[in-house]
């Protein structure tokens, strides 16, 4: 599944800069056989500019990019098993959807009409494959961009941002197609914006701002990196969040009642504390923060 | 099949599906027939230029005087609108990045449109040369050939002067095609590469005309439109042809090799 050998990606110390700034800055990522990898940042964070690196589109300043331990900057045999796109697949829009697939199929080497049928029916464009990309919509390019990478039966697929333009159904059949990828032995490198988009999909996720590496790992590293939080509701609010000060407990008033930041064991102390002073407790949970909170406070704090 | 063939292949494809081919491609064809009418309807004629006098003699010597015409801006600008085109649209449609992340090196692609660049420059002279012979001779007959020299050429004779004379001219053309190249690689941007291209004839037209510009004349892109004029000698004249077969191979190569390394080196972000 390794292809040509080596990891599918491996990137150490990987940087760009403009000028004084570094749009990529020391950015570590490893994508392992069989995963779905989303690479996630909000618009500006540097993802599109580590994926063109990866493709062997421009230029890095330092570091190290290998794809199946071939370096993309040493020509494009590195390329031999990956396919996809960066900011959004392109086409000649004077060319109808099949010629524009004969096309990039002859620059890999040729491919007949079958397999051209076959990944137009994959992305369901068959019925408009003869007509001129520059009459398709949005979400038909985007459809047409992943069935010219599938074409390439790659080994790793490099999609970046790929539902910009799809509506609720498309994304949604997208998800399947991509969640189906690693069955056929695909590992699918997944740039977004959204955690929302690619927290059903992705086995592991790498969070970019600034042109860092915030987080990387699996999802649910990510919901254990961060603190648990706690709603609390008592008889008296202002002598409870002195109780919780003098045992040094995160604490915050928050709608209405008092949230709190501590582990399970400064809960225990807090509540017979509480119950010491003859605090009544009213209310004590456990908040389940979403992703996208966690994903919020990630990239906020790392700005 | 090999790489670069079928770069080259698909780039024709390309240009043979965009209307910009055929805008050039036509007038290429509708100039010498435009001609051979306004000259079939009308008295008087290019007396003054090179086998001027002749034209209503034969058929043959037509391409020869429409050859002199078109080197001017025509052909020039037919081949700054697809050579100035040929990297540049692939940066204005963003088509550059998926190109390159297929299965062809960077230099591959660039022969590729560069072959394909060449052979468009070679039918544009072909195909007006031809449709010129074809238009003169329906109008006057396919006869002898009155040389530059004054002597008759047979018409047979007169074909194959025609042919290495065509063949002649695309060289000058091919130096502003392989300039429309560079323009387009290093802008990112058609507009830019086609104007360009055409000031750059322009400007090697303009210097051959301005006085004291005798001694740097034989080397201007521009007198090697005229190159022809030795095969239409008694003997045939090499020296001009040797001359435009050497200077426009440098003209042909500079920035040729310019593009190629900015091309092989350049970042491709959003394109």
């Amino acid at each position: 599944m390794t292809g040509a050998g080596g990891m599918p990606v491996e990137v150490r110390g990987l940087v760009k800069a403009y000028g004084p700034i570094r749009a990529v800055d020391h950015v570590d990522l490893t994508v392992e056989p069989g995963d779905i990898y989303g690479y996630l940042g909000p618009n500006g964070a540097g993802k599109t500019t580590t994926l063109r690196m990866l493709l062997g589109l421009i230029r890095r300043d330092g570091g190290s990019v290998a794809l199946f331990g071939r370096d993309p900057a040493r020509g494009i045999e590195a390329l031999e098993h990956v396919a996809g796109f960066v900011e959004s697949p392109t086409f000649y829009p004077y060319l109808s959807g099949r010629e524009n697939l004969q096309l990039f199929g002859a620059l890999d080497g040729g491919v007949d009409r079958t397999r051209v049928d076959e990944v137009l029916e994959q992305v369901e464009l068959r019925n408009r494959a003869r007509d001129r990309v520059g009459t398709y919509s949005l979400g038909m390019r985007q459809r047409l961009g992943i069935a010219a990478a599938l074409l390439r039966d790659p080994k790793l697929l490099i999609l970046d941002e790929p539902a910009n333009g799809l509506d609720p159904a498309g994304i949604r059949d997208m998800r399947t197609l991509i969640a189906n990828l690693p069955d056929r032995g695909v590992t699918v490198l997944y740039s977004s914006h959204l955690l929302a988009e690619v927290e059903e999909v992705c086995t592991r996720v790498a969070i970019v701002n600034d042109g860092r590496i915030a987080f990387e790992g699996q999802l649910d590293e990510l919901r254990g990196s961060f603190g648990v939080s706690y709603r609390l509701e008592t008889a008296d609010d202002q002598a409870a969040t002195t109780a919780a000060r003098d045992l040094e407990v995160s604490i915050a008033v928050a709608d209405g009642g008092l949230s709190l930041e501590a582990d399970p064991s400064a809960i225990d102390r807090l509540t017979v504390e509480l119950g010491r002073r003859g605090i009544a407790i009213r209310y004590l949970a456990r908040q389940q923060r979403s992703l996208e909170d966690l994903f919020f406070q990630l990239t906020e704090e790392a700005s | 099949m090999t790489a670069v063939a079928r770069v080259y292949r698909w780039e024709i494809a390309k240009l043979l599906a965009q209307k910009r081919t055929y805008l050039g491609l036509g007038t290429a064809i509708v100039v010498p027939i435009i001609f051979v009418l306004v000259l079939v309807l009308r008295s008087g004629g290019p007396n003054d230029v090179p086998l001027g006098r002749y034209i209503r003699d034969t058929g043959l010597a037509v391409p020869f005087v429409v050859l002199f015409f078109m080197s001017i801006w025509g052909l020039p600008l037919i081949t700054a609108l697809v050579a100035g085109d040929i990297v540049a649209s692939e940066s204005h449609n963003g088509t550059l990045k998926t190109i390159l992340t297929r299965s062809r090196e960077r230099g591959q692609v660039f022969a590729g449109k560069t072959l394909a660049t060449a052979t468009y420059t070679l039918v544009l002279v072909f195909a007006m040369g031809l449709v010129g012979l074809v238009a003169g001779s329906i109008a006057w007959g396919f006869h002898p050939l009155t040389s530059l020299s004054g002597t008759k050429v047979p018409a047979g004779h007169g074909v194959v002067l025609l042919l290495a004379s065509l063949g002649v001219y695309t060289l000058p053309l091919a130096g502003i095609a392989a300039f429309g190249i560079f323009l387009s690689t290093v802008t990112r941007n058609s507009a830019a590469a086609v104007v360009g291209a055409l000031m750059w004839a322009l400007l090697m037209q303009l210097l051959g005309v301005l006085p004291g510009t005798e001694s740097i004349r034989p080397y201007l892109l521009g007198t090697q439109f005229d190159a022809w004029h030795g095969f239409l000698r008694t003997p045939a004249d090499w020296a001009p042809v040797i001359r435009a077969i050497w200077l426009c191979a440098l003209y042909i190569a500079l920035p040729l090799t310019g593009a190629y390394l900015v091309f092989l080196r350049r970042d491709v972000a959003g394109e």
